[in-house]
């Protein structure tokens, strides 16, 4: 009976440390991480400023991201309200869907999935860019160069995709309501007046900020979490494809987590301190 | 033996807190000298080279480079100190996104704000001449010229700037003989024409070591076994160098 009872107090203490450990590495990474992101911003405003590199960047994060969140957001448009039409059909509340669908794109689906897209395309290839960089000794090279790696390699990426991910949502915002008013006004044959009369009625500029403002934030998460996987890669071609894989995977689920303290936490007590009825 | 450009005075390091990968290593590289770094395998010759660099910072002991103890520099302090060096990285490491006229433009364009563009094309030009590069390749990215022209490129970037010491990490490993020899002639034509530059190279190619270097260091568990001529190295009586010595010469 003793014997029993030892072997499981050592099997709850090998648990008990085996968690524990895991814990104090995901601290120390998620320290490291924070003050990464924080060294690179801060070495940002010393000279020499890199602007062309953040415009080469935000070509890269932006301008190529384009095509595919508009489609996306074409498509993410016609099903939600296809969705909500058949529901608010059975209450006779179809003038309903337009404003729902504007609501629910401005505040979460936008921001949301256009971090989820541009995480996995341009978060993805920030990682491996920086991986195979470190891995074939480029960044070695550009600190005997005397070059500040971070400055010149992270701080512009993490620049291209803040300001970007505003702009890709907003796109995002505005291709998934032409999506909803092509399935409901030229499709299932809804009034176009009514349509647009009910998002006016019902969606203010607040809504559209909040979810921009989102995006900002998860642009700057992505950026962070997939240059820094990228810049410490160790190993060879191995390294770069766990470091892009742990960069994506982390990017995308920290999104998720972030767009519910985003939304219950700090706007809600925004809109609280301020009075603003949400 | 003239003025030291790099100085170790018992130098450790250890990355666990346990074993030292560096233990106690002592060593002057002359002034304008070639040196060769030679050694078996995991003996710290690429974390000696990385100490030297300031990529790492040892544990304990002096690193003076130049005159100068690196260990005393701040971080954005050892950024304008490295200015001073020039590297050839075992992979030539080139950006593979920029073209090889390119490449060598970078160093120029990031510490040379006062050259104008065509200045800055033609001490490139220059360089890339120096190391006996064909101007129609200039315009090629690193993916498409040969290994042995990507090891011209990445001197001729290493030279940028007209360094006080030039290192080189393992310049002819995986190349074949005819590359090799080549390379060798190089780093010795480099040197010819630099003034006074100090020239490291980390090898394992005793023989191209012997050939090139004034003098040749070789390293044996985190200390330097042997500093000397590379006649020294055929004189020695200690067994360990005899043998790396021996298998060296015999597998070329």
């Amino acid at each position: 009976m003793n014997e029993i009872a030892e072997k499981t107090a050592n099997w709850m203490d090998e648990v008990w440390n085996s968690i524990a450990d895991s814990v104090m590495t995901w601290i120390r990474v998620v320290g490291d991480m924070t003050m990464f992101g924080i060294s690179s911003i801060q070495l940002s405003f010393k000279k020499p400023y890199r602007y062309a590199e953040i415009i080469k960047h935000m070509e890269f994060v932006g301008n190529q991201s384009v095509f595919i969140v508009a489609l996306t957001a074409l498509f993410t448009g016609l099903a939600l309200s296809f969705q909500l039409y058949l529901g608010f059909k059975m209450f006779n509340a179809v003038n309903m869907v337009g404003p729902t669908v504007a609501l629910g794109i401005t505040r979460e689906l936008g921001p949301v999935l256009t971090g989820l897209i541009v995480a996995a395309r341009a978060g993805g290839a920030m990682a491996a860019r920086l991986g195979t960089m470190r891995v074939n000794e480029q960044i070695d090279a550009l600190d005997v160069m005397g070059v500040n790696t971070k400055q010149y390699l992270i701080a512009p990426r993490i620049y291209a995709a803040l300001i970007c991910m505003p702009l890709l949502t907003a796109i995002f915002d505005f291709v998934a309501m032409m999506g909803s008013y092509i399935l409901c006004v030229k499709l299932v044959e809804l009034d176009e007046a009514v349509f647009w009369d009910r998002v006016n009625a019902m969606i203010e500029i607040r809504h559209i900020n909040e979810g921009l403002f989102k995006s900002a934030v998860f642009g700057l998460f992505f950026a962070v979490i997939c240059t820094y996987r990228g810049f410490n890669t160790t190993g060879g071609a191995k390294g770069v494809g766990d470091a892009t894989n742990q960069g994506v995977v982390s990017s995308m689920v920290m999104i998720i987590i972030l767009d519910y303290f985003l939304t219950n936490v700090f706007i809600r007590s925004f809109y609280h301190l301020t009075g603003i009825q949400q | 033996m003239s003025e030291a450009a790099i100085r170790l005075v018992d130098v450790k390091k250890t990355f666990d807190g346990k074993e030292f990968v560096v233990n106690g290593m002592n060593l002057e590289i002359p002034k304008g000298s070639v040196t060769a770094i030679i050694g078996f395998s995991g003996t710290g010759k690429s974390v000696m080279l990385k100490h030297i660099l300031g990529l790492y910072r040892p544990t304990s002991g002096l690193i003076e480079v130049l005159g100068q103890d690196i260990s005393l520099l701040s971080k954005d302090e050892l950024t304008i100190f490295r200015r001073r060096f020039g590297v050839l990285f075992q992979g030539s490491a080139l950006f593979d996104d920029m073209t090889v006229l390119e490449n060598v433009c970078f160093p120029l364009t990031e510490h040379r704000p006062e050259y104008s563009e065509e200045k800055v094309i033609e001490v490139a030009s220059k360089k890339l001449h120096q190391v006996g590069l064909d101007p129609k390749h200039f315009s090629k990215l690193p993916s498409q010229i040969s290994g042995g022209m990507q090891k011209r490129t990445g001197l001729a970037r290493a030279l940028a700037l007209d360094p006080e010491i030039l290192f080189y990490d393992e310049p002819t490993t995986g190349l074949d003989p005819i590359l090799t020899e080549m390379v060798d002639n190089l780093i010795l034509e480099t040197h010819r024409q630099s003034n006074g530059c100090t020239s490291v190279m980390v090898s394992h190619d005793l023989e191209a070591a012997f050939r090139i270097a004034d003098y040749v260091a070789m390293l044996n568990a985190g200390q330097v076994l042997l500093f000397g001529t590379p006649q020294d190295f055929f004189k020695t009586e200690i067994e360990l160098v005899k043998r790396f010595v021996a298998k060296g010469m015999k597998h070329r």
